[in-house]
């Protein structure tokens, strides 16, 4: 077979050739970065640190909100050995079934990958678990926290956190699945200041997960940076004192300090113990207040929004006065054919229409800022007159949203011209038509905390600062575009008008205030009572206190609940006074308040 | 003295066999240590880990050598025919009482110790080739001979098959390589050899790459052909400039499988042209031949690709990528080559270091000290690494061959050809399976994969030729 020796050659040929294309296509794949790429994602593990969330003092510094420790415990099923089951369903509280349909949940999610077996244990339970954790093996224990929501009180303005939902995530980066977020009250709204930063650190793994050291020696770890603690501008005492006397009603309170314009105290009825939102229970408590009579989950005080009913009148003097439109000891009759009053002598100045809460007298007033005979036809008068009146309106803080601090604020409403265009068609309404918006009806809207704000702004006869909710920021006092001073374009002298009506609504005989009086203290106020579409009258009372350097600026609805003299103004009062003085002179008035219940019938 | 060279064997061992296949063992088990190693076990030598019993292996294949070596030469080929029966009976029976392992049924189990028949059945079935095949009467020009050739390599291919190791029966495939040394048809040989590599790698590698290796292999067997003359020079040179042009473009084209085509089809167009003009110049019919051919088969790989990914429904498609090992499915058998491939990659020029893997140390890579055990070399030596083991390897198939070359006993020389198509084979497709370049079928790489039965098979395997080689003088024509 000498003839075919030859034939070694081709056979050497592609053994050599078959090597080289292997070692070409090695060589090519040194090249490809996407390779080296999935390499690193394939071994390197990045473990996300979590900070710890801001702590909330209120402005004595009382500690609202903390961390307290909880734990999670977490199972690795291929580490499971067989364990006394009975004791652990002891330990934790749990039925045998459950405990098992929970270990079968882990392993369908991995083998090998710590799953959660059971979220935020509390520090009891753990105490008495932990002893006997060695004989669990597989089970591990991994520190988180938990907040602690201290006295049960301000619900709404502290909120909650929660898992961060999929449409966050989806518009923060920093956000991943599984974070907690504030969800409501401050605890949303300070939320980039409470959170901290995370930290990351990257671990080698092996292919089932499980870490096997530390990459480049933590050269790419970040710590996480505690988040920054707060102090709000809630007074506890009073907020809790509030809370107390609107018990069993329904309603709001706001009370702001004027010259800061830090919010006092925000109540919202009916509301809830914020520890009800921590931890396992959340989610049933959420859903049982979620469907609770009143709905107390609604932070009244800022969401919703009610006819400021006579308050209004005080800001109707203003502006009329501003534009020349009154002077200041003009005198309306008290003409009950155009809208209905109760029985006083005739106003014949400002402060007197203010004292007497006389109705016609604003009629007659809000007449006079809408027809203002700019125009001949007399609708296109009412709509410039109305644009004119609305422009000037607004800037007592109605019909905007204050950036106080928690979500869910609502603007309000101050009907305008396009307003009425849209519901009566263009020139085909004039003051006839819309009158009862003079005596703060109709389609004008206040929130409560806009309501507090705009006796602030009298308090402070021309300004605001924007209410908030924030005081310090790690021990410095904030001073953040939250708080900016915002002047109104209406001069002192009308203010100090109106100011001394509202001191004759509390402190002069005929005046509709007078359950508001503080013994030694001049309390300027102005009551309302609201009709309401739903049922009974609103009650309402906005004030401040002292007149002279007022130290309070409060603002009570109570819903359904009458006169606004009789109901939201001795809270109103009481609650000054506590702020004031500390202490109630009116014993009486007090217990009437706080054994009341006025609960509406309708359960919206 | 003639009469004392004879007989000291050790005088006429091939050293450099021995030695190669020392040095491919040595660092077999140092990659095994390292695909197995973790921190917790300090001990080389721990027996409970698959680094300390490969250790025993090795110690065992030491005495497993000498056994051969003391064995008198005539043996093998007296008893190559019962030796063969008895393999295709092991096979028989290890399909009746056998364990089964990642489907394939392929195992005898005994204690703790595990046997794979199928490695063993290599042996007996290349020395009953070289039985039959140095028998006196045997030719390939007689027609019969090519159905007993068939029958002897078909009979433990289909038991093998019915035990559900597609990969090891592919094996005996590779005897083409022996029939082709000794007479078979060299036409029958290229078209067979050519169609099944080209279909098979059509389907695998990049259709572009394939093209060049094609282009490349018809202009050599045309060298080969004519012979060395001026005409088949420059087309030589030419073949060769232009596939390194190719190979560079292609990588250093962004999106590499689609321009690249277009690169490998300019190349061979030129190349084609070339050959015509040097067919008009020199008139030699083996230019045309080669026209023909290279067209033929570029037509071929690209008709295969094209049907493939335009006629075929797609779960046609994807049958015959699971028949390939070439799915696509991350989990699946698909995940293997890619993380193999990732782990190779990610290894650089140098490598990582020894024990410094993070791929192959976190077990991304399945089967990372038996069939992926090359991952392990790829990612911690580097393309350094890959290179030194290919020469090795290369070096050691060449040297069998220019051995068994030198035999003067045709059972030797058939025998040795087996000895060098087997490892060619195992070592191709090993090789080229962890880097993406061949079907995904479990077989293991010589001397490297971790495992008893196939570190001795291959022993056994080629110290039966060191042997046959070492007498190669008592042995007369």
């Amino acid at each position: 077979m000498i003839e075919f020796k030859i034939r070694k050659y081709p056979i050497i040929i592609i053994v050599v050739i078959v090597l080289v294309a292997i070692w070409v296509k090695a060589l090519l794949l040194m090249f490809d970065d996407s390779l080296k790429h999935s390499a690193e994602n394939n071994s390197r593990r990045r473990v996300v640190q979590y900070p710890s969330r801001g702590i909330i003092y209120d402005r004595e510094g009382n500690i609202l909100v903390c961390n307290e420790a909880a734990y999670d415990l977490l199972l690795v099923p291929h580490q499971l050995h067989e364990f006394d089951t009975a004791m652990l369903c002891a330990d934790l509280g749990m039925t045998k079934d459950d405990v098992e349909s929970r270990i079968l949940k882990a392993k369908k999610y991995s083998m090998y990958r710590p799953s959660v077996f059971m979220k935020q244990i509390d520090s009891k339970v753990y105490a008495q678990m932990q002893e006997h954790l060695y004989r669990y093996p597989g089970f591990y224990v991994q520190n988180r926290t938990l907040r602690k929501y201290n006295g049960g009180i301000a619900a709404h303005v502290i909120g909650d956190i929660g898992e961060v939902s999929e449409a966050q995530i989806e518009a923060d980066p920093y956000y991943q699945s599984g974070d907690y977020v504030g969800k409501s009250g401050v605890e949303r709204g300070y939320e980039n200041i409470l959170r901290g930063e995370k930290g990351v650190s990257f671990y080698l793994v092996n292919v089932k997960g499980v870490v096997q050291g530390s990459y480049e020696d933590g050269k790419y770890d970040t710590v996480a940076i505690q988040g920054n603690d707060i102090m709000l501008s809630i007074s506890s005492e009073l907020q809790a004192y509030g809370e107390k006397l609107m018990a069993n009603k329904v309603g709001a309170v706001v009370a702001i300090e004027p010259s800061s314009g830090e919010v006092l105290a925000m109540i919202s009825m009916p509301t809830y113990d914020p520890q009800l939102m921590v931890g396992r229970v959340r989610g049933k408590n959420y859903d049982s207040l979620l469907h609770a009579p009143y709905k107390p989950l609604i932070n009244r005080a800022v969401s919703s929004t009610y006819p400021p009913g006579s308050t209004f009148k005080v800001a109707q003097a203003l502006v009329a006065l501003q534009e020349g439109l009154i002077t200041p000891n003009q005198s309306f009759p008290c003409d009950k054919s155009k809208v209905g009053c109760h029985n006083h002598p005739t106003p014949t100045s400002v402060s007197m229409g203010i004292q007497m809460s006389c109705n016609p007298y604003f009629y007659f007033v809000f007449r006079r800022l809408v027809q203002r005979g700019i125009d001949k036809n007399l609708y296109k008068d009412a709509a410039i007159g109305l644009g004119l009146w609305k422009e000037k309106i607004e800037t007592l803080g109605f019909n905007h949203a204050f950036n106080v601090g928690v979500p869910g604020v609502n603007k309000g409403q101050i009907p305008g011209p396009e307003y009425y265009n849209k519901i009566y068609g263009e020139n085909r309404w004039a003051f006839s038509t819309i009158y009862s918006v003079s005596i703060g009806q109709g389609e004008v809207l206040v929130s409560p905390l806009q309501m507090a704000n705009y006796a602030a702004i009298l308090a402070n006869r021309g300004y605001y600062i924007t209410p908030h909710l924030l005081k310090q920021i790690n021990g410095k006092d904030y001073e953040g575009e939250m708080a900016q001073r915002v002047e109104t374009p209406f001069d002192r002298k009308y203010f100090d008008i109106c100011v001394e009506g509202m001191d004759w609504v509390v402190n002069k005989p005929g005046g509709t205030g007078h359950n508001a009086q503080i013994p030694g203290i001049v309390v300027c106020g102005k009551t309302g009572t609201a009709q309401n579409p739903h049922g009974k009258d609103n009650s309402v009372f906005m004030a401040f206190a002292p007149k002279d350097d007022p130290k309070i600026a409060i603002a009570v609805y109570v819903e359904n609940a009458g006169f606004g003299g009789t109901w939201a103004a001795p809270i109103a009062k009481l609650m000054m006074e506590k702020y004031i003085k500390g202490e109630i002179s009116d014993k009486n008035m007090e217990q009437r308040i706080l054994t009341t219940s006025i609960l509406p019938n309708a359960t919206r | 003295m003639q009469q004392g060279r004879r007989n000291n064997i050790l005088l006429n061992i091939d050293w450099v066999i021995v030695i190669i296949y020392l040095v491919l063992v040595f660092m077999g088990w140092i990659n095994i240590y390292s695909a197995v190693y973790d921190d917790t076990h300090q001990s080389i030598l721990d027996i409970s880990c698959q680094y300390g019993k490969q250790l025993i292996w090795i110690g065992a294949a030491v005495v497993v050598i000498i056994f051969i070596l003391l064995i008198d030469s005539k043996f093998y080929s007296t008893f190559a025919h019962v030796m063969y029966g008895l393999g295709c009976l092991l096979l028989l029976s290890v399909l009746l009482f056998g364990k089964e392992v990642n489907g394939a049924k392929s195992w005898f189990e005994i204690g703790t110790f595990r046997m794979q028949p199928v490695e063993f059945v290599k042996i007996t079935v290349c020395l009953a080739l070289a039985r039959l095949m140095s028998s006196e009467d045997f030719s390939f020009k007689k027609i019969k001979y090519y159905f007993i050739v068939g029958a002897i390599l078909a009979v433990p291919m289909v038991l093998i098959l019915l035990q559900n190791d597609t990969g090891s029966a592919l094996v005996f495939c590779t005897f083409i390589f022996v029939m082709f040394r000794e007479g078979m048809n060299k036409v029958l040989f290229i078209s067979a050899f050519a169609l099944i590599f080209l279909f098979i790698m059509a389907l695998v590698v990049d259709i572009s790459l394939l093209m060049l290796i094609v282009g490349l292999l018809c202009v050599v067997g045309l060298v080969f052909v004519c012979g060395r003359n001026k005409y088949s020079r420059i087309v030589l040179y030419s073949a060769i400039v232009l596939s390194v042009v190719a190979v560079l473009l292609c990588s250093f084209l962004p999106e590499f499988s689609e321009k690249s085509v277009l690169v490998a089809m300019i190349g061979y167009g030129v190349l084609s042209l070339l050959m015509l003009i040097m067919y008009f110049a020199s008139k030699q019919k083996a230019m045309l031949l080669a026209i023909v051919l290279m067209i033929g088969m570029g037509g071929f790989v690209y008709s295969v690709d094209y049907i493939f990914n335009n006629v075929l429904q797609a779960h046609q498609q994807s049958r015959i990528m699971d028949l390939l090992g070439k799915n696509e499915d991350v989990l699946g058998t698909g995940y293997n080559v890619h993380q193999s491939k990732i782990a190779i990659g990610s290894g650089g020029f140098w490598g990582k270091g020894f024990l410094h893997g993070t791929q192959t140390k976190y077990k991304f890579v399945p089967e990372q000290s038996t069939d992926f055990i090359f991952c392990t070399i790829g990612e911690e030596w580097g393309l350094a690494g890959i290179t030194v083991i290919l020469i090795l390897f290369g070096a050691l198939i060449i040297r069998i061959i220019s051995r068994a070359e030198r035999q003067r006993s045709t059972f030797s020389r058939i025998y040795g050809y087996g000895v060098a198509s087997i490892l060619f084979f195992h070592v191709a497709i090993n090789i080229g399976m962890t880097i993406g370049l061949a079907p995904v079928v479990g077989i293991p790489l010589p001397f490297f994969s971790y495992g008893g039965s196939s570190l001795w098979a291959f022993t056994i395997l080629l110290f039966i030729f060191v042997r046959l080689d070492a007498d190669r003088l008592q042995v007369f024509r």
